[in-house]
């Protein structure tokens, strides 16, 4: 008797916080950073009683933490390829749904990047110059796209150092070791970075459109706030944060 | 060998090369301060002994964002390097060596701190006698006392200085033949999702492992006490 009292009372504790909060976690490609923390607080004032967890990484590592069972909800990755292929892998339990285009910018903590262009790089005061890992940061690939685009490649290759992603390879410019950086835009328009130098924006025909997608997860299968989650992300507050960071919506490249 | 890429040869040959020289290096720095620490009665033995295990605990992002920022251009280390001529140290092989130095340091300096603890007074104050200076004493006396210590300190540094992988992704750059040793070399397959390529070199580097720790407790069973 006494047990099942116990148990009662355990339930009647327990039971409100299962019914009523439900956790997200999200998978967000690095680039997101920024972006993301405040879709996540905007989403939070509508939606006071979920909780909602981000973590950053670069997108093929996430990849392959989903294909062996990772507990995300939902899955940000910066190049649609690696969400398509985790759908195929039947994965997913949403179409995959592009979100937005990523630019590439050169950014510098020491020099005036916005008085730059690709060319000049080969300054030779610059000795050290940071990107992301192109075999498998898609912001890495492009930046090599944009580089061998311009015929800079062979001249510039024996500068690059390799970021581990996109916000690692900030870091390297940020300290310094680096003098400057291939970065994403969404990065460099943050105070963060902002505040310690400009950036260049490199011409988006240099380079294969960076389309960006997501997917919603097996593991979220059931959950209503997932799927409000992921329809917020079309909702205006969402879109106007994507665009301040530098973000070029789909629709919007649709209208040009 | 030929199912390893010449990328993965590269990284596992670099891998070595780096592992050999942070282990010499650590026998020449590392000796004096086991010694120091295993024979001084001073008060900050325990201070000094816990800046040397700091490594143990300390996780590799703590280290590498250190190194990275110290060895900047705006570093203490980095304006140093530069006004020497030298340039800055991340992103290169001597960067590297310095960062495992420090990574590796308690994997040298423990093992051998018991070594010359276990040699005691003793046999010294024997050698002093015999009119041995300290330094001969040392050198003739301590060292092949304490040469067991000696092996399993550099067996243990080299193999984990084989193991690094944070403190190198972090100020390495990942520059292949450079600073793209096997840990990153791997990271990198199974990042890219080439899977077949991660699980070779894998397979290497978990049978020299394996094989490394054998050799050093079949060879001296009584070595875990030791550490």
């Amino acid at each position: 008797m006494k047990l099942i009292q116990t148990i009662l009372l355990f339930c009647t504790l327990i039971l409100p916080l299962v019914v009523k909060a439900e956790k997200i976690t999200i998978a967000a490609a690095s680039d997101l950073k920024f972006a993301m923390d405040e879709i996540v607080t905007a989403f939070k004032q509508t939606h006071p009683y979920d909780e909602v967890d981000v973590v950053y990484g670069s997108s093929g590592k996430f990849h392959t933490q989903i294909q062996q069972g990772a507990p995300y909800d939902l899955y940000f990755s910066a190049d649609i390829k690696y969400a398509q292929s985790l759908a195929s892998a039947g994965l997913a339990v949403s179409d995959v749904k592009a979100y937005a285009f990523g630019r590439i910018v050169l950014w510098s903590a020491s020099l005036d990047a916005s008085k730059m262009t690709l060319d000049s790089l080969l300054d030779l005061t610059i000795s050290r110059i940071a990107i992301a890992n192109p075999r498998h940061a898609p912001y890495g690939m492009r930046a090599v796209e944009a580089l061998k685009a311009s015929g800079l490649w062979d001249k510039l290759e024996p500068k690059l150092v390799y970021g581990e992603n996109i916000a690692h390879t900030a870091q390297f410019v940020q300290t310094g070791n680096a003098q400057i950086g291939i970065v994403a835009l969404a990065l460099a328009v943050n105070p963060e970075l902002s505040s310690k130098g400009d950036y260049y924006l490199i011409p988006d025909t240099l380079h294969t459109p960076l389309e960006q997608g997501f997917i919603i997860t097996k593991l979220a299968e059931g959950k209503p706030a997932v799927r409000q989650f992921a329809n917020y992300m079309s909702s205006q507050p969402a879109r106007a944060v994507m665009i301040h960071y530098g973000f070029v919506l789909p629709d919007e490249v649709a209208g040009n | 060998m030929n199912m390893l890429s010449d990328g993965d040869l590269q990284a596992l040959w670099l891998t070595v090369r780096l592992a050999t020289i942070v282990t010499m290096i650590l026998l020449i720095i590392g000796t004096p301060i086991a010694w120091w620490l295993a024979r001084t009665k001073t008060w900050w033995k325990g201070p000094a002994s816990a800046v040397v295990a700091l490594p143990l605990v300390l996780p590799p992002s703590v280290l590498g964002f250190y190194l990275l920022v110290v060895m900047g251009p705006n570093g203490p280390v980095g304006q140093l390097t530069q006004t020497l001529g030298i340039g800055l140290l991340p992103f290169t092989f001597w960067g590297l060596v310095i960062a495992s130095v420090f990574y590796s340091l308690p994997f040298m300096v423990q093992p051998l701190k018991t070594a010359f603890e276990a040699v005691g007074d003793r046999p010294l104050e024997v050698a002093a006698t015999l009119r041995a200076s300290p330094l001969d004493a040392f050198f003739t006396v301590a060292v092949p006392l304490a040469a067991p210590g000696f092996l399993t300190a550099s067996i243990l540094t080299f193999a984990h200085t084989v193991g690094e992988f944070g403190v190198i992704l972090m100020i390495g750059g990942n520059l292949p033949g450079i600073t793209r040793v096997a840990s990153v070399q791997i990271y990198d397959h199974v990042e890219a999702l080439e899977y077949m390529q991660a699980h070779r070199l894998s397979a290497v580097m978990l049978i020299f492992s394996f094989v490394v720790l054998l050799a050093l407790y079949m060879w001296r069973p009584n070595a875990n006490k030791s550490y």
